[in-house]
Order: C-alpha cells, then structure tokens, then sequence
C-alpha cells in the first residue's frame, strides 16, 4: 500500500465526515438546550436534499445558489416543528419524547414517498462537477466544496454561541434553564431558535450532499445513525465535539472498508463509540 | 381478594375472549392480525421488565429478538434440532449477549444508555449482514420438514401459532406479574426513580439491572424463536432491524411503560393502528399509511404521554405546560 493511497483514503474518509459532522452538530444542538433527541433529524436532510434537487429540476438552480434558500427553508421547517410538536412535550417523559420524534421521522418519510415516490433522484450536473487534484492526490469538487461548506458551517455556529449575545442566550438556556429564565431570557425563543438552527444545519448539508449523493425518502437513515453516533462520542451538546468526532468516524470508517471489509465499517464506527463511552461515559468534550 | 377482584374478573373475560376468538373468528387475515398482536404484545411486556421498571430504555432489543430467530433457525436448519430446544437456547444466548450488553451500557444513564443499545442492536445487525454462516443479507428460508408440534411448523392452520403465542404471552405478562410484586420488582423501581437513594441503602444497582436484562433479553429471545417458526424466512432486516428495536419499545411506551398490562393495551392500540392504516390507505406504494401512522404517534405522544394506560389510572401523571417565560428576550 502506497503513502498516497492511504492519505487519499484518509482525507476522503475526512471530507466526508466532515458533512456527517454537520448533521451532528443540529442534533447535538437540540439536545444540548433540550435534553431531547430527535430522531427525525435525519429527514430534516432528506428535505434540505430534496428542496436542493427540486430547484434544480423545476428551475435549473444549482444546488449551490439555493443553498442560502433551502437553509431559510429548513429553518423554518425547524421552527415549525417545535412550535407545533416539541413545545407540548417540553417536560413530558422521555419515553414519550422518544415516541413523538420517532412518529415525526416515519410522518417524514410517508410524506416524501407520498409527494415524490420512492424513486431515487440526483442532481444529473452542477456547477462544482469535477474534481481538484491536491500534491498529487485527487478528490471530487463536489466532495470538497461539501467538506468546505460543512467547516464553514460549523465555524459559523460555534462562533453564533460564542461571540452573540443571543447565542449567549442559548448557551445559558443550555446550561440551566431556571437561572435563564430568571435573567430574562425566554426559553421558548431559544427552544425554538436552537431547532431552527439545528434543522438548518441538517437543510446546508442536504443542499452541499445533494451535489453528488442521491436523494430518496429514506435517504436520513443513512445518516442519522452515524450523527447519533458523532453526539454520543463528541458529548450530549458539545458542538466541537461533534466536529471533531465527525473528523474520527469519517477516518475509521473508511479506513475500515479500506483495510477490513466495506461490510463491517459500521461495527468499526460503533465499536469505537462503545470502547469511548467505556472510559468516558460523558463522550469525548462532553462535560461529566 | 375482595378489592381485587375487579381486576381479576377483567382479566379472566379477557383470557376467555382471547381463547375463543380463534374459534369465533375464522377467517385467516383476522387470526394473522391476532397473532401478530399477541407476539407484539409479548415483546412488549418483555421489554418492560427492563425499559418499564428497571427505566433503562434499551432501543436494541432486536438483537434478542434476533438471537432467539437466528438460534433456533440455525439449530434447527444446521443440526435438525427441535425449535422448542432451540428457542430454549436462543433464550440462553439472548440472556448472555444481554449481560454482554449491560456490562458497559449500565454505567451509561438515560439517552447515553439509550443510544449505546442502539448501537449493539446495530452491531449484531451488521455482523449478521457481513456473515455468510449466519446468511448474511439474504437470510434463511426454514424447511417445512416435520411439521406437528415437535417440529414446531403448522401449515394446516394458523390455530396452534395463536395459541402457542397467546401462552407465550401469558408466561411472560406471568413473569412480569412474579417480578413486578417480588422484592426484585421494588428494587427495580427504586433504582429507576431514586438510584442513589436505592444505592445508599445497599442495592447492587448494577446486580438488579443485570437480572432485569437477563429476564427481558430470554423472553424477548423466545418471542423471536415464535416469529422465525411462523414466518418461516428470517433476515436481518426482520428480525434484528433497529426500527424493531424502537418498535417494541413503541409498544411498550405506548401502553404506559411500568405497567403489567400497558404493553399489551399498547400492543393492541399499535397494531391495531398499523393494520388499518394499511388497509385504508396502503397498497398505493406512495406512503399515505406511513403518513397517517406516523401521524398518529405524534398526537398520541403529545395528548397522552404516559400511555393508554393513563387513560385508567388515575395516579398516571398528567402532561405539564412548558414553563412561562418570567420576562422577554432580548
């Protein structure tokens, strides 16, 4: 095995978990303000993938230049959702919390096979087709530009928490609820802001995945384990952690296909996370 | 006696009414859909033992489910063995993957716990798929060899499945029943509502959790050892999926988790919903089942969040409003 094949595998094992990391960063946001997990996040993708490839065949927008309008969208998909479901289970059990974002994700599903059949679809040509060739390794456009995105992302929502006022906000809400409340800050805002945000996450991803990974109804189930994955290792709310878990699991798991069998990089993934949570039960930034 | 006798006459129709409706309702659709009831039922009360009053909600539980089908499936098929012996070994190997299972995912609590038992349920499922021994992605097809009771394969009528289910149903609410009302039973609830209480009076969390797991992952074992002998094919994707994980705890939660009679309730209202939704508006292909089931959920979690079983009890806690915010911001 030649160096440049290994550090080929390497950084497209990191490129894409670099996108799984942004899918983690929504849920782990949610859950880090809420103490909810939302297992419909994955179909919070699956729309941002579909508003991405609708544009392009009804309107021949690239995905890229609908990326600014399929995030407004998915935030207000996010927004929506709390407002109508997640505020009347605030304080319910978790079990029920569970039962209700999982009727989310199969109402979610049963939509889109409903609206667009099962069908797969993919954006046939973009502006970001191609590929780049770096100190002699070659990686596709669309890969990279994703990768790119997703940092960007990322970069932008953790410097919301830490630099804003309202992400300040957020951030208290996170941390203790009552004291949040008695400083002024209005829960339900910040509940709502952090599923907006959260879904809008998973809708750039949607729109930088749908450049080159098709689209389908059940396509969210693909991911959404892998970002569960990603929170549980990163930390229950840590959105470094998440980005830095992201990095991990993208690496393994492509190492796992490369050096073991494609089959079994999943065993490897969540091995991984079992052995992590073995030592530190908070995840890796996770705070104990 | 006297003060329960309500309760116990209620079950006692109940029972009546369970054994005559095979006889009373003949046709074959409607005694699938009894079968499938009760064999979701069963899986629900087995997994109470362990998400209901131990509170550890485990959303792997298709991985026992799978071990007691691939167990006796490969006993059976390999060997010639008989699926009453293999589904007693399935529940043994369903138990031991269980302590496996425990031994690390104990120390995790509420949605940590939760999401590693994803990941186990996971695991075995990919491994499955990876196996060629194991049949790998394609799975099993079981013969129809010998069929009567020793082979465990009925081809004549669906009759004995029912009544074999109905029994396994009530051996494991009877299990429930034993440990819900042992000293096993408070413990469970004590280390599920107050576990450093229940710890600083000396109860081996770790000991009470393990014994709870042990019990919820056999029986869930046998109930996968029923499905494989009358499905006759098993695959992962039926058997060891984690949308079975989540659905078994559906029924569960759905009834009202901690309960002896919510998972069954549960399991009622779930397929109850499943199979309507599927003959009013399945068949299309396009996913209108899917949207009214799924919608169904969300209302039930959100307007009745402790359970059907809420609707009995009066104790069962009621839904609390999201706390007012004190003052705007910013």
């Amino acid at each position: 095995m030649t160096v440049e094949l290994l550090l080929q595998t390497l950084l497209s094992g990191v490129l894409f978990g670099l996108v799984y990391a942004l899918v983690a960063i929504g849920l782990t946001l949610i859950f880090g303000v809420m103490d909810i997990v939302n297992f419909a996040h994955g179909e919070f993708l699956m729309f941002g993938m579909y508003a991405a490839f609708w544009g392009f065949a009804l309107w021949g927008l690239d995905p890229i230049v609908t990326l600014p309008l399929t995030t407004l969208l998915l935030f207000g998909v996010g927004v929506a959702v709390y407002r109508l479901v997640i505020r009347r289970i605030t304080d319910a059990p978790m079990l029920s919390q569970i039962f209700a974002t999982f009727g989310l994700m199969i109402f979610f599903r049963g939509l889109a096979q409903y609206l667009w059949k099962p069908d797969f679809r993919s954006v046939d040509h973009t502006i970001v087709a191609g590929k780049v060739a770096f100190a002699g390794l070659q990686f596709g456009l669309p890969q990279v530009v994703a990768a790119l995105g997703a940092v960007a992302t990322t970069a932008a929502v953790w410097a919301f928490l830490r630099f804003t006022r309202l992400g300040a906000a957020l951030e208290a809400t996170a941390a203790d609820k009552e004291a949040a409340a008695l400083m002024g800050i209005d829960a339900q805002k910040m509940f709502a802001l952090a599923w907006g945000i959260g879904a809008a996450c998973a809708g750039v991803a949607g729109a930088l995945l749908a450049t080159y990974y098709p689209v389908f109804p059940e396509v969210g189930s693909t991911f959404i384990l892998v970002a569960f994955v990603l929170v549980a290792l990163g930390g229950f709310g840590s959105v470094v952690g998440a980005f830095w878990a992201g990095i991990l699991v993208g690496i393994v798991e492509v190492l796992g296909g490369f050096l073991w069998d494609p089959a079994y990089k999943m065993v490897l993934v969540l091995s991984l996370y079992l052995i992590v949570v073995w030592f530190r039960p908070q995840g890796l930034m996770g705070k104990a | 006696m006297t003060r329960r006798s309500p309760a116990l006459a209620l079950a006692l129709a109940g029972l009546a009414a369970a054994v005559a409706f095979p006889l009373l309702a003949t046709k074959v659709t409607w005694q699938n859909a009894a079968i499938l009831m009760l064999m979701t039922a069963q899986l629900g009360v087995a997994w109470n033992i362990l998400g209901g009053y131990a509170g550890q909600v485990s959303l792997g539980h298709a991985a026992f489910f799978g071990a007691g089908a691939y167990v006796s499936t490969l006993l059976s098929v390999k060997l010639g063995i008989s699926p009453w012996l293999g589904m007693g070994a399935g529940a043994v190997v369903a138990a031991g993957l269980g302590v496996l299972v425990g031994t690390p995912c104990f120390r995790l609590k509420g949605h940590y716990f939760a999401m590693a038992t994803i990941a186990v349920g996971e695991i075995v499922q990919a491994v499955v798929n990876g196996s060629d021994a194991l049949g790998g992605a394609v799975g099993f097809n079981l013969p129809l060899g010998e069929t009567g009771f020793w082979g465990f394969v009925f081809n004549r009528s669906k009759l004995p499945y029912y009544y074999i289910a109905l029994g396994l149903l009530l051996a494991t609410v009877g299990v429930n029943w034993i440990v819900n009302r042992s000293h096993v039973g408070y413990y469970l609830r004590a280390i599920k509502d107050e576990p450093d209480a229940a710890r600083s009076l000396g109860v081996s969390l770790t000991r009470y959790k393990m014994i709870a797991m042990i019990l919820s992952a056999g029986l869930t074992a046998m109930g996968g050892t029923l499905y494989a002998q009358k499905e006759l094919f098993i695959d992962p994707g039926s058997t060891l999926s984690t949308g079975l994980s989540i659905k078994i705890a559906l029924v569960a939660i759905l009834g009202g988790a901690g309960t002896l009679w919510g998972p069954v309730l549960g399991a009622v209202v779930l397929t109850a919903i499943e199979e309507a939704t599927r003959i009013a508006f399945g068949g299309t292909g396009r996913g209108t089942d899917l949207v009214v089931y799924g919608a169904l959920l969300v209302v039930i979690a959100v307007f009745q969040p402790s359970g059907v079983m809420g609707l009995f009890t009066r104790r069962a806690p009621r839904p609390v409003a999201p706390p007012e915010p004190e003052a705007r911001f910013p």
